[in-house]
This record gives C-alpha cells, sequence and structure tokens, in this order.
C-alpha cells in the first residue's frame, strides 16, 4: 500500500529564513505521525505546505496521491485539520459553525445535518448545540474545533497542538478522543505538538525537528536504540548481593551497575537475559522483579535537541 | 467557480456582522440622520417660517448659485415660490451626495468586519483550510459587503422618497420626489461607490489587520463624497444625469484597476503572513 503522506527534500523559506530544511518522511494509511519540536520547528509550516496553503520553495510533496501545490483544493476536501487556535466564529452557534464549514465542502444537507448531530453528541456538545461558540469554556471550544477537523470523514486529519492551552483535564479528555478516533474510524492522523508525554502516548512515529531541520525520525523503540545501543533491564532481589557478580564478563552483556538490592544493566539484546539471570540466581539473588527498561521520548527529545544546539554551535 | 461556496461564505459574513454592534450602529444611525432627521429638520422649519424660506431666491448668494445652475436645475424651479425652490435645491440636488455616505460606509464597515475581522480574531486560518478556491473566498467576502450595501441603500432611497414625499407634501402640494439625476445616483454612483469601499478595505486591510483601523482607514474614502458636495455647494459640478453616468463610469474604472490589485493580494500565504 503506498503511503498516504510522502515529503521529499521539503524545503520552505521565508525570505532569507528557512522555515522547513530539507525535510523528508513517509506516513502510512491508518498510522499515527507526530511531528514534534519547539515553538519555531516548522511544525505548522509543514501542515500549511501538506494542505497547499504555501508552496513549497524545494522538494517534492505527495499526499493522498496529490500534490497539494497543484491540487490544494482537490487535497483541502479530503482533510481536516484543527488548527493551532480554535478558530471557531463566536458569533455563530455550534451547530452553525459545524453547518457552515460542511456547506463549504460541499456535503449535502441530509448527510451534513446528520453528521452535526453524531459529532456534537459525540462530543459531549449536543446540549449547547445552539449557544454561541463564544459562550464555551476553553476546552470545549478545543472539542468543537476537533469536531470541524472531523466533519467531512476526511482520510488524513492534522491536529496542531490539540491540548494547547487545555487545563489538564482538558486536555486528557482531548486525547482520549484522539485515541478514540483513530481506533474507531481508522483515519490517519498527522499530530503537531510539543507535549512529549501527547505523543509518547498516542503516535505509532514521531519526527522530531529543530529550526525547520528533521533530527529524527522513527518508533520510540527506535529512537531510543539510536540513542542508547542495547536494551536496559533492571532487576530487583530481596536482600543486596554480597559478593556481587561481575556480569560485565558475561556474553552480550554491555554494562551493570548494582544499587543496593537492584541491578540496572545493559545488554545487546533479550538472548543474554538468561544468561545475567542464571549468574544473578547461582549468586544467591532472590529475584523479585526483572524489568525491560524503555527510554522516555522526553529522554530521546532532549538529548537530541541538545546535540543540535551543540551542532549549531 | 462554485457559487455555492460564495454565498455560503457571504451569508456567514452578514449573520457574523450583524451580531457585532460596532458594525451594525453606524448603519442605523447614519440612515436615520440622512433619511428622517435631516430632511424632517429642513421640511418642519420650512413650515413653522415659511416668509424666511420664501425670500431664498431675492438672497445675493442665492442668486449667484442659481445663475450658475444648469438649464435642468433651472428648469425643474421654475415657476415655484422660494419656499418650495429651496426643497427642491436642498433635498433634491445638495442633500444628493450626503444620500451616497450610505453605500460607501457600509460596504466599507462590513469589509472591514469581513477581511480585517476575520485576521484579527485568527479564524482566517481554518477558512483557508477549506476546499474554497481564493478567487471564492474573495468573491464570498465581496458579496457579503456589497449586497447589503446596495440592498440598504436602495431601501434607504424608498424610504427617503416616502419621507420627503410626505413630509413636504403641505408645502410642495404634489409628489415631486425623486427627480432625475438620482437614478444614476442611486442605481449606478452607489454600487459603484460600494465596490470601490470593498476593494480598498481589502488592500488597506492587508497592511492593517484590525477591524478598527482598517475601519477607520478606509472611513477617509468619505472625502470623496465631501469633494462632490463642496463641488454641488459651490457651483462647481452640479449633479445631473450626464455627471452622474459619467462619474459612475469613472468610479467603475477605478474599481476594475482596484479589484485586479485586491485579487492578486488575496491568497492564502499572504493572508496567513498576516495572521503570524
Amino acid at each position: 500500500m503506498p503511503p498516504t503522506i510522502t515529503v521529499q527534500h521539503l524545503v520552505h523559506a521565508f525570505g532569507e529564513r528557512r522555515a522547513v530544511d530539507d525535510l523528508s518522511f513517509e506516513v502510512g494509511r491508518g498510522e499515527v505521525f507526530g511531528l514534534l519540536g519547539p515553538n519555531g520547528a516548522g511544525k505548522t509550516t509543514t501542515v500549511r505546505l501538506l494542505n497547499g496553503l504555501y508552496h513549497p520553495t524545494a522538494g517534492a510533496i505527495s499526499i493522498l496521491g496529490l500534490d497539494p501545490a497543484a491540487h490544494g483544493q482537490e487535497v483541502r476536501a479530503r482533510t481536516g485539520v484543527l488548527t493551532e487556535t480554535p478558530a471557531l466564529y463566536e458569533r455563530l452557534t455550534a451547530w452553525q459553525n459545524l453547518e457552515f464549514f460542511g456547506r463549504l465542502a460541499d456535503m449535502r444537507p441530509a448527510d451534513l445535518k446528520r453528521r452535526i448531530a453524531e459529532l456534537l453528541a459525540f462530543f459531549g456538545l449536543e446540549e449547547r448545540a445552539h449557544d454561541k461558540a463564544g459562550t464555551y469554556s476553553k476546552g470545549m471550544k478545543q472539542r468543537l474545533a476537533l469536531a470541524r477537523a472531523l466533519l467531512t470523514r476526511p482520510e488524513v486529519v492534522f491536529l496542531d497542538e490539540p491540548t494547547s492551552g487545555l487545563d489538564p483535564e482538558s486536555a486528557l479528555q482531548v486525547r482520549e478522543l484522539i485515541d478514540s478516533i483513530r481506533r474507531r474510524d481508522g483515519h490517519t492522523v498527522f499530530l503537531c505538538t510539543h507535549q512529549l508525554t501527547e505523543a509518547e502516548r498516542l503516535c505509532d512515529r514521531v519526527a522530531i525537528l529543530n529550526s525547520g531541520r528533521l533530527l529524527a525520525l522513527g518508533t520510540l523503540e527506535e529512537l531510543g536504540r539510536r540513542l542508547s545501543p542495547g536494551l536496559w533491564v533492571e532487576a530487583a532481589f530481596l536482600q543486596p548481593l554480597s559478593p556481587q557478580p561481575d556480569l560485565s564478563r558475561l556474553p552480550g552483556v554491555l554494562s551493570a551497575a548494582f544499587d543496593g538490592a537492584r541491578v540496572r544493566f545493559q545488554v545487546e539484546g533479550e538472548s543474554a537475559i538468561p544468561g545475567v539471570v542464571t549468574a544473578l540466581v547461582q549468586s544467591g539473588a532472590q529475584l523479585t522483579r526483572l524489568q525491560p527498561e524503555q527510554i522516555s521520548l522526553e529522554e530521546v527529545y532532549f538529548t537530541l535537541q541538545e546535540q543540535s544546539r551543540q551542532g549549531a554551535q | 467557480m462554485n457559487w455555492n461556496h460564495i454565498l455560503t461564505i457571504a451569508a456567514k459574513d452578514i449573520r457574523e456582522a450583524s451580531g457585532n454592534r460596532a458594525v451594525w450602529m453606524p448603519m442605523v444611525i447614519v440612515p436615520l440622520v440622512f433619511i428622517v432627521f435631516l430632511p424632517l429638520g429642513l421640511i418642519f422649519s420650512a413650515r413653522l417660517d415659511p416668509q424666511a424660506t420664501n425670500s431664498l431666491l431675492t438672497d445675493p448668494d442665492m442668486a449667484g448659485f442659481l445663475s450658475r445652475m444648469p438649464a435642468e436645475m433651472a428648469g425643474r424651479i421654475a415657476g415655484l415660490n422660494g419656499t418650495q425652490a429651496g426643497l427642491v435645491l436642498a433635498l433634491g440636488y445638495l442633500f444628493a451626495p450626503f444620500f451616497l455616505i450610505i453605500p460607501l460606509m457600509f460596504s466599507t464597515v462590513i469589509a472591514s468586519e469581513s477581511f480585517a475581522g476575520e485576521r484579527e480574531r485568527k479564524t482566517i486560518e481554518a477558512l483557508l483550510y477549506t476546499p474554497a478556491s481564493d478567487t471564492e473566498l474573495f468573491l464570498g467576502k465581496v458579496v457579503a459587503a456589497g449586497f447589503p450595501a446596495v440592498t440598504i441603500t436602495w431601501l434607504c432611497f424608498l424610504a427617503y422618497i416616502l419621507v420627503v414625499n410626505a413630509a413636504a407634501y403641505p408645502l410642495m402640494g404634489r409628489i415631486w420626489f425623486p427627480i432625475p439625476a438620482w437614478f444614476p445616483m442611486i442605481f449606478w454612483i452607489a454600487p459603484a461607490l460600494s465596490l470601490l469601499g470593498i476593494a480598498a478595505t481589502v488592500l488597506i486591510s492587508a497592511r492593517n489587520p484590525t477591524f478598527m483601523g482598517a475601519y477607520q482607514t478606509s472611513a477617509s474614502l468619505v472625502l470623496l463624497v465631501v469633494a462632490l458636495l463642496i463641488g454641488q455647494v459651490t457651483g462647481v459640478l452640479y449633479l445631473s444625469v450626464g455627471i452622474g453616468l459619467a462619474l459612475g463610469a469613472v468610479l467603475w474604472l477605478v474599481d476594475a484597476l482596484l479589484v485586479v490589485v485586491a485579487v492578486r493580494t488575496f491568497n492564502r500565504a499572504r493572508l496567513l503572513a498576516s495572521v503570524n
């Protein structure tokens, strides 16, 4: 199956400044793809390029088999975008807001009416459907904007900072909604965020950007392996070991460090773990826990951003 | 070109504008002043003191004004007494340029709300992600500003006909308004002025991204109407059917030029640049 989005050596410059600089990636059908980076990294510019709002300075984009610079209208008819700010018409009601965007997408009146009712119910807004959007709380506005992004049953949904400015409860609610959208409808989701926990929880793969340049791309596991080769495992025992076995001499073990009744060791792969466990048991360890450690996205992100800063200096 | 998109955008903008007090307040007050208060004030003062207005034609300044008057106007007051002639000159000729403030003001206030206001509130970004083309977005907003401006101007014209004829009937003894010079002004110049206001607002709002900023700047177009008024009062330019048609033609030409420039200005990349 061809990728839903293909970006090759994409460049977009505003005058002398390159907002997007030699960016390449692919997004598969039904995938949740995260674009991570600090403010000004080029995330929003990339979304605008993918939807044909900007034309690239160089490079190529294919989205749903179309070039958005040449077929922007067709692309936008098949995508849905949650902008960084909800961008709702506050003097119109929630229903009128959705109706307006549905009409611009040429939805048939009966289908539009059904879809609006369905989305307002799904997002828990049906009781306030005929209230002006200006009277909504921040969380409600964000949910309404999300409903707008999904109105036309788009094949690709772009979510630009979907939980930005929300209180923790509303943010959690929006995250759960995004998760359910993907599970329920199988949309391809393109998520721009600087909320690392959000990306870690929702994304299949992430691309990390800084100053428009791609720092890394892959699953969290791939990125972790790139930063720290091998697998980290932590073992805990009932009591501290004395004497402690020299685990680093075992085949496939890269390093090991004891800390009281625990040991944290790094192995080349899972096949080296049984040897370590045997050595520990033979040394009298009564194992209570054996847990592989996954490097967090936060560690990956900050390490890469730091490396990028050092490289730039 | 998808007219469904254009009309949807226009309907939404009109609905939005009607919810903004800063938009509809001047749209209520200005017509009331020009259609009701000013003409009624003039007519009732003439009815209260007919002697004062009757001597109007013998006033030396007025005599000079009358001597420069084109034959069409002179013919219209021939045989009238001083009060009647004064009403015809004031309400039929001198007030005419005032009336042009209505389409100009309506179009600039709605266009400012529609173009600059949408960017000010950052709702433009969601609109730009829709399948509507740049031209459809532009035309939707032109219709949103132009249609109410022209329609309300025509309704105001009807109301003015009623007010002037009804209130002045005891003095005039007949239905005397409208006079022919008003027809090109209302049906030819007023739509052209509306479009001028819209095109100018689009260009101004490209540099002035707030509703009030764009409105205040584009409102300076009212100087055109003031110039016309001064032209009338000083006798440099008397509004007649011929002058009205010629003036309208010039305005439509200027409109065409401005619209071409405005369409070029109105594209997604430029609009987004001003949002950031």
